[in-house]
């Protein structure tokens, strides 16, 4: 068994001009991978939008700089993640496919472990 | 003796890497395993005599030193539980032809994973199934062999660390892996038929890699309809390579090849596929296409090509699969049957595709309808376009004649 990060990205200009309508559904859709998938989730939270993020890098000397936004600027940005167990790629992949994304997709990245 | 060595690593390379690798459980040890299997054949059949069945041997003696491997670097009693269990297996799967078989399979699937770009799933296929050496398939791909053996190393790791299974696909996923398998055996045929670079028209080594892929997946999923559609595509289009350039080494079209030259054998075989990978509904593409070299294949000459049949295939073969080239295809095949301001039409139509504009059979064939109707000066630029975007030196010496044959 091995832990693979489900990393759900979406456009978030879609997401602010969605209805409640097509936000409620979403949500639903998300409970419903949830339950379908309820062994093999180990954790999992929707994130705040980009605009809420801080990004802390260090410049030559040292210094921490602290910047205003997401570390990289996408097209989709990052919007959620499941923490998922799975035999192998295969099934990984046959459950993060159930996630829901509508925007945009996922990211499938196996977890290190370290001995 | 070196010779019976020589031979059983073209013949058993796969063979005996796949069942290696599932004992090994890493294709990197396995590798290593199998070197030393046959290194040790080097060594021992001189004395105790080529072996009735090399395969088998060089399987035994890789998975031995395989668990010996393991051994070594395992310190959990769980690795050596595992290992042990393996090892039994490993005793009766040496006798039994089809488990072999399917490991050949298992490693095919896991090369053409479609986590795995398709560069990638060419070149493992190249390397891990067709045994070729890390600079055999840099040269395939053109690029230096230390970057051909970092993008192997780096597959490898993907395979292991993202957890690739080593084995056959699931009934529901199996229609599209086998798909992927295809798609990369015609890529390696395809590049070896017409090499798109270089001083040949074709790369043979390419072309029977492909064949012995094909051969082999024909074996292994018998009843497949599109392994037989690519077994037949290959062996139809391949049965023309003699005659495909003149004694002076320069490109014969279709219509200039001597009929005569074509492998009659290879045809033959190659038709009866066609009508097994046919008879699945709806056909698969390279049944279809397939069929349309059978087509070529089954008429006498140029002049009685059927191809009101072959358009028919093309128009089959865009409902399922729309793709440009395909496009392109029967715009020369309606311009063939048609006569060429009907052709021209066909592919105006098509030059807004985008995915066509360095294709450099696009506007080579323009520039031939436009020279079938005498504009010269139309033609002659068509015919610069296109050499433009052609680098195989063979398909450059013909065009470049066109543009000669123009200025008379």
């Amino acid at each position: 068994m091995s832990e693979y990060l489900v990393l759900i990205y979406e456009n978030e200009a879609s997401w602010a001009n969605a209805n409640g309508e097509t936000a409620g559904k979403m949500m639903a859709e998300h409970e419903s991978f949830g339950q379908n998938n309820a062994s093999k989730l180990r954790g999992g939270n929707a994130l705040h939008p980009t605009s809420s993020a801080t990004s802390l890098r260090r410049d030559a000397s040292g210094k921490l700089l602290i910047t205003d936004g997401a570390f990289a600027e996408t097209k989709e940005a990052l919007g959620g993640y499941y923490v998922i167990e799975a035999a192998d790629l295969d099934e990984a992949i046959a459950i993060a496919g159930q996630v829901p994304a509508a925007f945009g997709g996922v990211e499938v990245r196996p977890i290190r472990v370290f001995d | 003796m070196e010779a019976a060595v020589a031979l059983a690593y073209q013949s058993e390379w796969a063979f005996v890497l796949a069942a290696t690798i599932r004992v090994a459980g890493d294709i990197d040890v396995a590798e290593e395993c199998v070197q030393d299997a046959f290194s040790k054949a080097l060594i021992m059949w001189p004395k105790v005599g080529v072996p009735a069945k090399p395969g088998a041997w060089l399987t035994t003696v890789a998975r031995r030193r395989a668990i010996d491997v393991l051994r070594r670097q395992s310190t959990h009693d769980r690795l050596l539980t595992d290992v042990v269990y393996k090892d039994d297996e490993a005793k009766e799967i040496v006798g039994n032809d089809s488990l072999i078989a399917d490991d050949r399979l298992r490693l095919i699937f896991t090369c053409c994973h479609p986590s795995l770009s398709i560069e990638t799933q060419v070149a493992l296929t190249l390397r891990l199934l067709c045994g070729l050496t890390t600079a055999e398939v840099a040269r395939a791909f053109l690029v230096s062999e230390s970057t051909m053996a970092a993008r192997l190393t780096r597959a490898k790791k993907k395979i292991k660390t993202s957890n690739i299974p080593y084995r056959v696909p699931t009934e529901t996923d199996l229609p599209e892996r086998i798909e992927a398998v295809l798609s990369v055996v015609h890529l390696v045929f395809t590049t070896g038929h017409t090499a798109p670079t270089g001083v040949d028209l074709m790369r043979r080594d390419l072309v029977e890699r492909a064949l012995e892929l094909a051969r082999m997946l024909r074996v292994l999923l018998n009843d497949d309809a599109g392994v037989a559609g690519l077994l037949a595509l290959i062996l139809l289009t391949d049965a023309r390579h003699k005659t495909r350039t003149g004694p002076d080494g320069s490109l014969l079209l279709l219509s200039e090849q001597d009929r005569n030259q074509w492998d009659a054998k290879a045809i033959s075989e190659g038709i009866d596929l066609v009508h097994e990978a046919l008879r699945q509904s709806p056909a698969g593409r390279f049944a279809l296409m397939a069929a349309v070299s059978a087509v070529h294949a089954e008429s006498p000459s140029w002049q009685e090509t059927d191809w009101t049949q072959i358009i028919a295939l093309y128009d089959l073969l865009l409902v399922s699969w729309p793709s440009p080239v395909v496009a392109l295809n029967r715009a020369v095949a309606v311009g063939i049957a048609r006569g060429p301001e009907a052709g021209l039409e066909a592919l105006a139509q098509l030059v807004p595709e985008s995915q066509l504009s360095d294709y450099n059979y696009l506007a080579s064939a323009r520039a031939d309808f436009l020279r079938q109707l005498d504009r010269r000066d139309e033609a002659r630029a068509a015919y610069l376009e296109a050499l433009t975007q052609c680098e195989n030196e063979v398909e450059r010496a013909f065009l470049e004649r066109r543009v000669a044959e123009l200025d008379q």
